[in-house]
């Protein structure tokens, strides 16, 4: 470490004002932080610090989304092998054709993401901050796989820019970063994140796994079957083979990389929760309120709208509501800061989430939008409980005055 | 009596505890200083000049706008100097002490308020709202004091008092005259106050139970328009102490404390004593430690050339940087890299063993992300973030309806250590109770 240590310290004076490369000073700033914690000691106020700070806990959040990652890339590969009939192929030739599909995807995230946050730390003389680690993660789980990546990349900077940087930056912004991201493709390029051809990637991936596509391939995700079918929403998986709840459960339907398996979402949310960083309250609302709207849909069922047909625990397992309630609403920049806003905020998007599902056949996936919206609310219903601590101590006062 | 269980907070506890009660008698100081610093809300206007001789208990300087507030020289001797910082702010006032004990002796039978402010005792209460010293002239609608330090390694106050107690009745009485309420002390389980005319309230929980601020926002809050003292019980006893003799003990009893202290001890001394005396033999590395005169959350940094600070009963010294470089720390999974949250390991050897800790930051500042951390350090019914984001914005209504007439910045400072974003709340607290003072006054 001492020669790295030796070489930083060399390098340093380029980057300074008046050397070489100092339009690049944040870069290195950022560098020198990332590899060494800093040595300054506290000038005023307390004098010990806690040894937690933003990076800590944004990369623990990326840990936990590890697992949904992995199996993401072995679910990518193995819809791509039932397509082109090779099913028997080995796991492992399943997750490397996984792993170079989405390899380009996550280097066109945290490239344009990271570029952009390194130059307008660079514009503001501020330190890079850390709040992209997660959103370039993120981005590149919930972009479906045939997504081409200049989309990718255009919806990245627009979502940086306009919905994070322009209101400060980390910590700032209003609405989930990734989820702008989603949103654009979503409205900006609605042909291309939905229907048959969004969710399985079919030709080969950086020259791996080529092959012809069987007969009875259809792409749709099963919500989008469910939205389209007649009578009894029967699931079946890409190649016509119907499918059960354990098999969303697990993980092996179409769907967004990052969505499909529960079991890897709850081991992410299992690491969030037992770390402290996500706040059980959103998380647990979330599906409290999911359940019991997926519970009144499923009491009340229309042939008119098929999703209401669907039992509320299949509901749950399937799309993007598991996978929204652990990592998207429980954001603390654009949820509820308040705990009692918290329980309203979860609830709100568990119900909003089934009910654009259900409801509203143009959307066969509630999640985003469900979020968004209640991004948008959150402030208000932080207002409404700090509003009720105000009025409280505004009492407090007023009876004292009366006392007296 | 009352008790009230607080659930909010957290013991933070450091390496170098005191290990017995015995009191050590430091030397006689070579210098001894007032630091006006240490009186927040106070202008002075120098009474002597350098050179001049004083006796224990003459005033030095007065307040510029209340001139009756006097502070005194604590010890008979030569003003030597009057160090002066940036824009002529007086940084301290020297006094080399002659090695005489006189001191001035009052009338305790004059004007209770008009004795206090004479003696010098005065400056060391506070006031809510703003936590300055006391205005003058404005009967404070109840007082609360604290018996017990809850502060990390922080001294137990029943040994700082020592034979003191005896004054606590009398001193209780003097400010049950002054308030049209109560006296209201808080104590922690175990202790007793012998005090017929105080309301004593038992505080059980983590620090800050020990702060007065949190005391009275969980017993009587302080509202808008309504004004209350605060001071611990060793000030308490001293004002006793004066309206029974008539002179005002300057002598106190320290901790020292820390991990960088070659013995954790209580000592006597003098209040403002020169800390090269106090200190004596107890320093293990100068170069490597931080001294802080109070405790290492509230505390002033100190070189050893400085003096003992207000409220003159702890000393802690920790290591600066006990880590230099370390390479990529926010990775780490060592149990010794302290935090309370369950991201790092050290919550699984268990949180409450002494630890070792320095003065690193640990990260840089952020905006506020994570939620619920200051709620979860401020035991009072306020919304730590909300009224912070209300200070720094400046939004005075806002900042009055959330609460800030409760607070002082002491009880943001361990939130401040929680903090994941590294933003120095006491530095924010402290300009946001002075700009709102200001727009009252």
């Amino acid at each position: 470490m001492k020669a790295l240590r030796n070489f930083m310290n060399k390098i340093e004076p380029s980057f300074r004002p008046g050397g070489k490369l100092a339009k690049l000073e944040s870069v290195y700033d950022g560098m020198e932080t990332f590899l060494f914690t800093p040595n300054a000691t506290s000038r005023s106020g307390v004098h010990i610090h806690d040894g937690n700070d933003l990076k800590r806990t944004m990369i623990t959040v990326v840990a936990a989304l590890v697992p949904a990652l992995l199996f993401g890339m072995y679910n990518i590969g193995y819809q791509h092998y039932l397509a082109i009939g090779q099913a028997h192929i080995g796991w492992f030739t399943m997750f490397l054709y996984g792993l170079l599909a989405l390899l380009p995807v996550i280097v066109v995230s945290y490239g344009v993401g990271l570029g952009i946050e390194f130059i307008s730390a660079q514009i503001h003389h501020k330190e890079i901050q850390e709040g992209f680690l997660v959103t370039g993660i993120l981005i590149p789980l919930i972009v479906p796989i045939n997504t081409p990546l200049w989309m990718t990349a255009v919806a990245t900077a627009f979502a940086v820019i306009f919905a994070k940087e322009i209101f400060g930056g980390t910590g700032m912004n209003i609405f989930n970063v990734a989820l702008i991201t989603r949103a654009f493709l979503f409205f900006a390029y609605p042909s291309r994140m939905s229907g048959d051809e969004a969710f399985v990637k079919i030709d080969s991936a950086l020259g791996m796994g080529s092959g012809k596509v069987v007969d009875t391939f259809t792409g749709a995700t099963p919500l989008g079957q469910v939205a389209t079918s007649v009578g009894d929403p029967s699931m079946t998986n890409i190649v016509g083979e119907p499918i059960s709840c354990l098999d969303a459960f697990i993980g092996f339907i179409p769907g967004s990389p990052g969505e499909t398996s529960m079991i890897a979402i709850l081991i992410g949310a299992a690491i969030l929760l037992l770390t402290g960083i996500a706040s059980w309250r959103i998380m647990c609302s979330v599906f409290v309120g999911g359940l019991g709207m997926a519970a009144l849909a499923h009491a009340l069922p229309s042939a008119t709208y098929p999703a209401s047909l669907l039992d509320p625990w299949t509901q749950l397992c399937l799309g993007g509501f598991a996978f929204g309630a652990v990592f998207m609403a429980t954001d603390p920049v654009t949820g509820a800061r308040t705990k009692t806003g918290q329980y309203i905020y979860g609830l709100l998007i568990g119900v909003f989430a089934i009910l654009i599902r259900v409801y509203n056949s143009g959307y066969p996936e509630g999640m985003m939008l469900a979020i968004l919206l209640m991004n948008a609310f959150a402030p208000l219903i932080d207002h409404c409980v700090v509003s009720s601590n105000i009025k409280r101590r505004a009492r407090r006062a007023a009876a004292k005055v009366k006392e007296d | 009596m009352a008790t009230v269980r607080l659930k909010k907070g957290f013991d933070i506890n450091l390496l170098g505890a005191v290990g017995d009660n015995a009191i050590a008698k430091a030397d006689f100081p070579q210098s001894v200083a007032v630091v006006p610093d240490d009186f927040h809300g106070i202008i002075p206007r120098m009474e002597k000049k350098e050179g001049e001789h004083v006796i224990a208990g003459e005033p030095l300087y007065h307040d510029k706008n209340h001139e009756a507030i006097k502070v005194v020289a604590p010890v008979s001797g030569t003003v030597k100097e009057v160090r002066r910082g940036e824009r002529r702010h007086i940084d301290a006032i020297v006094i080399i002490p002659d090695g005489g004990n006189e001191c001035v002796t009052h009338d305790t039978k004059q004007d209770a308020e008009q004795l206090l402010l004479q003696s010098g005792l005065w400056v060391m209460m506070r006031q809510r709202p703003y936590d300055v010293v006391p205005v003058p002239g404005m009967k404070p609608r109840d007082v609360f004091v604290t018996a017990f330090d809850s502060a990390p390694l922080a001294p137990d106050l029943d040994v700082v008092l020592g034979d003191k107690r005896q004054y606590i009745a009398k001193g209780v009485e003097v400010l049950d005259s002054l308030t049209d309420g109560k006296v209201r002390i808080g104590i922690r389980e175990g202790q007793s106050i012998d005090a017929p005319k105080a309301e004593v309230t038992t505080f059980v929980g983590p620090h800050p139970a020990g702060n007065t601020g949190v005391q009275a926002a969980n017993t009587v809050p302080v509202n808008k328009g309504e004004t209350v003292w605060t001071m611990d019980i060793v000030t308490l006893a001293r004002i006793g102490e004066l309206f029974t003799t008539g002179k005002v003990s300057h002598d106190t009893v320290v901790a020292i404390t820390g991990e960088m202290v070659q013995q954790p001890r209580y000592v006597s001394t003098m209040m403002g004593a020169d800390l090269e005396t106090v200190l004596k033999n107890e320093l293990t590395n100068v170069a490597m430690s931080r001294i802080i005169s109070g405790n290492v959350l509230t505390g002033v940094k100190v070189e050893v050339n400085q003096w003992l600070c207000a409220p003159y009963r702890h000393i802690t010294i920790i290591p600066e940087n006990n880590k230099p470089d370390e390479f990529m720390g926010w990775a780490s999974f060592s149990p010794s890299r302290f935090s309370i949250y369950r991201t790092f390991t050290t919550w699984l050897g268990g949180l409450s063993k002494p630890r070792s800790m320095d003065c690193r930051i640990k990260g840089g500042e952020r905006a506020i992300v994570r939620t619920d951390e200051y709620d979860a350090m401020l035991p009072m019914d306020i919304y730590g973030e909300f009224l912070i984001k209300a200070i720094i914005s400046g939004d005075i209504d806002k900042m009055e309806q959330l609460g800030i007439y409760e607070i002082a910045p002491e009880d943001f400072a361990l939130a401040e250590f929680a903090d994941t974003s590294k933003l120095e709340l006491q530095r924010i607290v402290r300009e946001g109770l002075d700009k709102l003072r200001a727009e009252m006054s």
